[in-house]
């Protein structure tokens, strides 16, 4: 069991580097994220407590912003492009697709496993590309196609 | 580090030397798309046999070659992302597509030593057959006149050599030393330039207001959260340009007597805050951004804000909360921005594609813009050509230009197989046009008459089979979504739109509902706090008063013209067409197709998900809706 000090340890230390300014909320939310893939209540509770701002102003910008999450996300987040152009292409069966094979029931983005999030995302600029898929905002798929997107589920379960 | 402008002189000549010693340039697109499609490994296979075959290779322009070396570089993008990936080589401009890494040996054997063109890879015009050799020649580019987008794909944007050597910083030079701060907001209203983030609010009188406002500190904000869902010019220009971007913040900050400048980058744009944060710190080693920048006494500093995620964030005041550390909701203007902004400072808010138009703004004059564009638009425009349309990318043409010309000339027309019906422009805030308005000319003005706007300028081209009421509720359901909460004719307004909507592509809504939906689009037209509300509604407006028949076939007749809305369809198989090849039940995903095979199969109704794939899969035509 990990001590509740060394477990807030590196939070403490993201938070030092910013000086602990309110203006800097949002990029300390996005770097502890980024060491947590997600943020737990105790996490916002404790940012909420060492910045001295009240928890409501900590929990409301991490509830605003879409790019944070207060619930778990899976190791591989699967990011489905639904701007206009990707809509216009199909992105809809995509997802559908990806979706049904892994599982996942119409209120769930997460796999149980942890292990793959399924996400839909306004636009993702690469229109020319439609429709467009990320993997953890690393990898680019263009011109996608449902079978193509199984393949790509099928490599990251062989890669575990 | 440069500490005078004859410094700054010294190094462009040093640059533009190197330049003129490159025997050839090999520009491998690195732009979002491209890397998509493989261009990395393109550009690694063609460094690694240039030198096999033992030529002197170099990949930063400054670097010191004893002879004429051949340059290998990544650059922006090129816009014709769909092409992708794209080789272009300098000095004639030569202009390879979908380049692979098996397609090196072949640029280097062939063109590199041996001066011939690879043939295959050039450009072929899929209707003449015609061949380009050049860049300039593509019927996509050639129709095209590059300002913002001048340098994207054409210089390296790792390397600030290569911007100076391409008459980078040299705007802000002769701003700082030849013009007084009130002469550049001159030559800017000169110019008439207008915001390209889409309202079109004239440049240099923003910039009027916050040089009159009062206040030690002011600050200038370059917007890039380019949320509208289709559009993607200020990514390019990001990831493509950054000293540009630079350098229009400071040609801004200089105006108005700022001395920091904030760039807010979508948090969906990775690439963009790296390219961003070199060009910063190269800009700094430099001593382009500073204290005393080339002994001019004017310092600037600017910061790079990664957004989280919310759409509202493009609206400046919504902005500034959001730098500010709070949820990005608008506040009531007035005061604006440029009287209380950031910190309650003067501010200006640009995007980024306006901050491209002035380094060559500066440096060729206001008149020189002018000649370009419309009298009320003056200028060029990017768009982002999305959609059913065989071309798609980034184009940029002077303002004017009619939608016929972007759709047809330069996009190349409609993809194989689908006929046009309807043009998007302006994103969730723009309005859906119709063949009518084919000879429109793309400018302010005129699109605002026909209840459209320029928005950031994506563009999307729709085909007969996209159902109207579809596209104005996929619209309604981004804003709602959107919406931050705030006020209460957005928040509560375009969910009950989106309720509406839902119903008549479901069929079950009413002949009365359809007036309601017309009623609460004014409302919240006129209710709303900012730009989001205000101009959610256009995209049901638009559509209403163009395709009002197709929304009534949806109410009365309770069909979809355009056999879309996959509640109001049945799927049938055509027994006359079918060959009974299978294909349709192996990839139904409901597993609702069966039959013998060679014989006509027959889908279940009750099985049915009415999800299309065996439409897009069959090949002999023989499935459809009714």
């Amino acid at each position: 069991m990990e001590s509740p000090q060394r477990k807030f340890q590196k939070l403490q230390q993201i938070i030092d580097k910013y000086e602990g300014k309110a203006s800097q909320l949002i990029p300390i939310l996005q770097e502890v994220q980024e060491e947590y893939r997600y943020l737990p209540e105790e996490v916002l509770t404790y940012i909420a407590t060492a910045m001295k701002l009240p928890p409501a102003t900590v929990f409301g910008v991490a509830t605003f912003y879409a790019q944070f999450s207060l619930i778990p996300k899976g190791k591989y987040v699967i990011r489905i492009c639904d701007g206009t152009a990707c809509h216009v292409r199909g992105s809809e069966l995509i997802n559908q697709a990806v979706r049904k094979e892994l599982n996942l029931q119409d209120n769930q983005s997460t796999t149980e496993d942890l292990q793959f999030t399924v996400e839909r995302v306004s636009c993702l600029g690469a229109c020319g590309l439609a429709p467009v898929v990320t993997v953890n905002d690393t990898e680019v798929y263009g011109q996608m196609t449902p079978e193509e997107i199984l393949a790509v589920v099928k490599k990251l379960r062989e890669e575990g | 580090m440069l500490k005078t402008r004859e410094d700054l002189i010294k190094l462009q000549e040093k640059a533009k030397d190197a330049l003129r010693k490159e025997k050839m340039r090999i520009l491998v697109c690195a732009g979002t798309g491209c890397v998509a499609s493989g261009s990395l490994k393109v550009y690694d296979a063609l460094k690694q046999k240039l030198k096999e075959k033992g030529l002197e290779v170099k990949v930063e322009l400054m670097e010191e070659k004893d002879n004429e070396p051949c340059a290998v570089n990544t650059s922006g993008c090129h816009g014709f992302c769909q092409m992708g990936p794209l080789v272009r080589i300098e000095p004639e401009g030569i202009f390879y597509h979908h380049v692979k890494e098996s397609d090196v040996d072949d640029i280097v054997e062939q063109h590199v030593i041996a001066g011939q063109l690879v043939e295959r890879l050039l450009y072929k015009h899929p209707v003449t057959g015609e061949v380009a050799k050049t860049q300039d020649q593509v019927p996509f580019y050639s129709k095209q006149t590059r300002v913002a987008l001048e340098h994207c794909g054409r210089i390296n944007p790792d390397d600030i050599y290569d911007y100076i050597a391409h008459d980078g910083y040299q705007a802000v030079a002769k701003v700082f030393f030849e013009m007084k701060p009130e002469e550049v907001i001159n030559e800017v209203l000169e110019s008439g330039l207008r915001g390209r983030g889409g309202g079109g609010f004239p440049t240099g009188r923003k910039w009027q207001f916050a040089a009159a406002a009062e206040g030690e500190k002011k600050y200038v904000i370059c917007n890039g959260d380019e949320g509208d869902p289709g559009a993607f010019m200020d990514r390019s220009v990001m990831e493509g340009d950054p000293h540009r971007v630079l350098e229009g913040m400071m040609i801004a900050g200089y105006a108005i007597g700022a001395d920091e400048g904030y760039i807010y980058v979508r948090a969906e744009y990775p690439l963009a805050v790296k390219r961003l944060r070199k060009a910063i710190a190269d800009a700094e080693q430099l001593g382009l951004l500073g204290e005393n920048i080339l002994n001019s006494g004017f310092s600037f500093k600017i910061h790079v804000k990664e957004g989280a995620g919310a759409f509202v964030c493009g609206e400046e005041t919504a902005l500034i909360a959001s730098i500010e550390g709070q949820r990005g909701m608008p506040r009531p203007r007035p005061p604006f921005p440029a009287q209380k902004g950031l910190w309650g400072c003067p501010t200006i808010i640009n995007n980024v594609e306006t901050l491209a138009n002035l380094p060559s703004i500066l440096l060729r004059g206001g008149k020189w813009f002018r000649a370009f564009g419309t009298e009320g638009s003056p200028g060029t425009k990017t768009f982002a050509l999305a959609g059913q349309v065989a071309h798609t990318g980034l184009v940029e043409v002077p303002m004017g230009m009619t939608l016929r010309e972007v759709v047809f000339d330069i996009g190349g027309g409609l993809k194989k197989g689908k006929e046009f019906k309807a043009v998007q422009i302006g994103g969730p805030s723009g309005g859906c046009l119709t063949e009518e308005h084919l000879d429109l000319k793309l400018d302010y003005d005129e699109l605002r008459k026909v209840g459209a706007m320029v928005g950031s300028g994506g563009l999307v081209v729709m085909g007969k089979d996209t159902c109207m009421v579809e596209v104005a509720k996929f619209f309604m359901s981004f804003v709602q979504s959107e919406s931050c909460g705030k006020c209460v004719p957005c928040r509560e307004g375009t969910k009950r739109m989106l309720e509406i909507l839902t119903a008549i592509t479901k069929g079950q809504a009413t002949e009365e509902d359809l007036k309601l939906l017309e009623e609460l689009a004014y409302i919240v037209q006129d209710g709303s706090l900012c730009g989001l509300g205000k101009t959610a509604p256009n995209p049901v407006l638009t559509t209403l008063r163009y395709f009002r028949d197709e929304y009534e076939a949806h109410v009365r007749d309770k069909k979809c013209p355009a056999g879309a809305c996959k509640d109001l369809q049945d799927y049938y198989i055509d027994p006359e067409k079918c060959k009974g090849c299978g294909l349709c039940a192996r990839v139904c995903p409901a597993g609702a197709i069966s039959g013998e095979k060679k014989q006509p199969h027959t889908i279940d109704k009750a099985k049915c998900a009415k999800c299309g794939t065996c439409i897009e899969k069959c090949k002999f035509n023989a499935i459809y809706t009714a």
